[in-house]
């Protein structure tokens, strides 16, 4: 809204509303008049998709709770009826979960969009923490919904989120049984969820409209970062955003009708086909595929430090990684907004980008999944065939002895022509020893491509072989190896490292390209 | 850098792919059902074939709360009736199953067919004269009979396992109707204790035993071979069905939808041009 209004009331009706009530004035300077930098690209048009992606959610949503029946024993069956009988169901549940999918691949484009171009930067600080706010409570409102249709994901989602946040230290537990209302994932549960679930997507629009004010304000950064200097730099909003809007975001709804009408289930999980059952935990709980990045740096902790369980840091780095958003605007240092002109930083985002990427991929996988390994995993087997097993029990005088007693006992044995021997401890000072002498000393190896496996093998190994072995000294190889655990640790480091190394001191160090005087100059060069 | 990125994901996923092929069952046989591509509709002689074969062996323990009778005679099911003009007597004939041309579709209600499917089971309910539990024949209304009162006594009968409902079970495995199909072809007759093993199952021993046998559910249609094979493909489209019994429609509307969008989107695109004529930007 920058210079004065240029809304003309041009009939009566419109004059007599203008002096009571100037909403077509405010709808006139905001989307009609205002001034857009004439050289945004297609990055910008995703505002306008999300708004129809919230517009959507909303509606749907509203006709869904018409239908849905929050109850632990009949919202599954709810969610089926909907898609069997309701009139249309079928298309408006769909419509409904892929909305929220689509939603959020426009959301993250949009956030990257900010992070490339310096959005986040002065005058625009505030813009950028409300639209963190909204992705925030997206994240909470996609979460509360992937678990009404009470599937078998929903559930254990619901269940290990909540008792994440038990993890906290003091309010934790509290938080977890106030939200959960109760001890368990229960009926109370799923009635807050729907409750909640039906609230945050009003006040997501109401932090949208702050967020298109703090916009309208400032006014749109443009891809070179320069401030608009003249009205040379600036077209109408109306027509020329608003066709450009509509065309992409037709384009967006193309895609969202292809997953509509015929991948409608391809970005859920079978699992959530599988009514919820608190006696049994799935093979593998997932979020869904717009919270795998965060999911991976949490389980990306699974060693402690110092005082803090792995469990804690997980969920202190998962929230970390939002919560760094929100000072971003003071953790880049570079005075250039957009990365088109710092050639260093861009390698760093699009590295950044591969990132975030993969941590979903991590997400999506078993953590304990080998990726690289050194060689193969092998346990060597002894053992002594057909010898004569004799057993005695030996006493050491004190517990602190034991060892000592032990091995004074095998060595005992070996010096009278034992080929095999093994002790047992029973108590603080007692335990048997077992001798074998005489039969063939035998040796077989095997291997395996997971440690798991190795495992399996020694079992099937020891069956097999059977009685004629009375025990065995087993000897295991387990080279280094990168799991998928580790690699989201790399992945997480960088993330973290991004934000708060490289950004603050990049910004200072490196040395810009030039940046063009005004918008129009480059356009008027031809430059891209 | 970029390429040092691109060549370690190679490696990365390359190792994954191995360490995944353990965990799971084997990989379903493929089988070119006719509901897979994006204008693919069901086979409806299939679909009632599988139906058959659900009542007469998997219904003995397999419950399929979500569906009621009427839903195999409403548009889109299997046992849809349609009224089809005969060409040389012109009078109109009752055809089962969406006809090729024209038909004018039977409300559920007058259908005899599904009536006939639901009166020949005996669905428990409330005697309205005496309070007191009684069978009665059903009507169309009512759900899938159910082979156990609840899940205890499904338990009970099947050595501590209760079988799955089958409502939506092409949706809730891996694999969907492949893996229902080749599951039920997989069995190797390999057993342990109650157990049988299957490679198809992830973990390789499941509680189910061959459900299927040649020449177990009589085929009306004498043409269709009477094999374990084509029982498991008939009724893993039977199954995909029950679990999607709207995907004709939901395909049939996509293709309008998309080419709505598609011709509105050249249009915005030409007017976008008109409108940004003669501006640099």
């Amino acid at each position: 809204m920058s210079g004065p209004s240029t809304y003309e009331p041009k009939s009566g009706i419109t004059r007599w509303l203008d002096r009571r009530l100037p909403i077509l004035r405010l709808t006139h300077d905001s989307f009609v008049a205002y001034p857009t930098p004439r050289n945004l690209n297609y990055w910008w048009t995703f505002g306008a998709m999300l708004s129809l992606c919230l517009i959507v959610q909303i509606v749907t949503g509203i006709v869904l709770a018409m239908h849905y029946v929050p109850h632990i024993d009949m919202a599954f069956a709810s969610v089926q009826r909907i898609d069997r009988d309701v009139p249309f169901g079928w298309l408006i549940q769909n419509i409904h979960s892929v909305g929220a999918s689509m939603f959020f691949l426009a959301v993250y484009i949009h956030m990257f969009r900010g992070l490339y171009y310096g959005s986040y930067k002065a005058p625009r600080e505030l813009l950028w923490i409300l639209g963190c706010i909204i992705y925030l409570l997206m994240v909470a409102t996609g979460f509360l919904g992937y678990t009404l249709p009470w599937g078998q994901m929903s559930f254990w989602g619901a269940t290990v989120i909540t008792n994440l946040l038990g993890a906290l230290p003091l309010v934790g537990e509290s938080i977890k049984n106030w939200l959960m209302g109760g001890f368990s994932v229960d009926q109370p549960t799923i009635n807050r969820f729907f409750s909640l679930h039906y609230l945050l997507p009003f006040v997501i629009a109401g932090v949208v409209a702050l967020h298109v004010w703090a916009l309208h304000e400032a006014g749109q950064n443009n891809p070179v970062g320069v401030d608009v200097k003249s009205k040379a730099d600036t077209v109408p909003f109306t027509p020329h955003a608003t066709i450009k809007d509509l065309f992409a975001t037709t384009l967006f709804v193309i895609l969202f009708a292809v997953f509509v009408f015929y991948m409608p289930d391809a970005l859920g999980h079978a699992d959530n086909f599988i009514p919820a059952n608190p006696l049994q935990t799935p093979p593998e709980i997932v979020p869904e595929w717009y919270l795998l990045p965060f999911y991976a740096i949490l389980r990306a902790f699974d060693f402690n430090i110092g005082p803090i369980d792995s469990k804690l840091a997980g969920v202190l780095a998962m929230f970390a990684s939002i919560g760094v958003l929100f000072i971003l605007p003071w953790l880049d240092t570079s005075r250039v907004r957009s990365m088109r002109y710092r050639p260093i930083a861009r390698q760093f985002f699009v590295i950044f980008v591969v990132v975030c990427v993969f941590l979903g991929w991590c997400g999506g996988q078993n953590p304990g999944n080998i990726l690289l390994k050194a060689g193969q995993f092998t346990a060597t087997l002894s053992w002594v065939a057909e010898g004569q097993l004799s057993e005695r029990s030996i006493e050491a005088p004190t517990a602190a002895q034991w060892q000592e007693t032990a091995d004074a006992a095998e060595a005992e044995a070996r010096s009278q022509g034992a080929d095999m021997t093994a002790v047992t401890r029973t108590g603080e000072t007692t335990g048997t020893i077992r001798v074998v002498t005489g039969g063939n000393p035998e040796l077989q190896t095997v291997e395996a491509s997971t440690p798991d496996l190795l495992e399996e093998h020694i079992a099937e190994m020891k069956a097999e072989v059977g009685q004629a072995a009375p025990f065995y000294t087993v000897v295991r190889s387990l080279p280094p190896r990168f799991t998928v655990t580790n690699f989201s640790q790399v992945l997480t480091l960088y993330y973290f490292l991004f934000f708060l190394v490289i950004l603050p001191i990049l910004g200072l160090r490196e040395r810009p390209d030039r940046v063009p005087d005004t918008i129009a100059k480059p356009i008027a060069q031809g430059a891209p | 850098m970029l390429r040092a990125i691109s060549a370690a994901a190679v490696l990365v996923l390359a190792g994954v792919g191995v360490a995944w092929a353990a965990v799971h069952g084997e990989e379903p046989e493929k089988y070119p059902f006719s509901f897979e591509s994006p204008v693919g509709s069901y086979d409806m002689a299939a679909v009632q074939r599988g139906f058959q074969v659900y009542n007469q062996v998997c219904a003995n323990c397999h419950s399929m709360n979500h569906l009621a009778y009427r839903h195999l005679g409403e548009e889109g099911g299997p046992f849809a009736l349609y009224m089809v003009q005969n060409e040389e007597t012109h009078q109109p004939e009752p055809h089962v199953g969406r006809p090729e041309h024209g038909g004018e579709f039977v409300e559920v209600t007058d259908n005899p067919y599904v009536r006939a499917i639901a009166q020949s089971h005996m669905i428990t309910d409330i005697d309205p004269n005496s309070g007191q539990p009684t069978d009665r024949p059903g009507r169309i209304s009512d759900r899938f009979r159910r082979p156990f009162p609840n899940e205890i006594a499904a338990r009970a009968s099947n050595g501590g396992a209760a079988p799955p409902d089958l409502s939506v079970i092409t949706h809730a495995r891996h694999g969907g109707a492949p893996y229902v199909r080749s599951l039920l072809m997989g069995y190797d007759g390999q057993t342990r204790g109650t157990l049988h093993h299957n490679p198809y199952f992830p973990g390789g021993w499941l509680a189910m035993a061959p459900p299927l046998a040649d020449g177990a559910v009589p085929y009306a249609d004498t043409e269709t071979p009477q094999t374990v094979e084509q029982y498991a493909t008939d009724v893993a489209t039977f199954l995909q069905w029950a679990a999607d019994p709207h995907m004709e429609a939901r395909k049939r509307l996509g293709i309008v939808v998309l080419a709505f969008l598609l011709a509105l989107s050249g249009l915005l695109y030409l007017a976008y041009k008109q409108v940004w004529r003669g501006e640099s930007h």
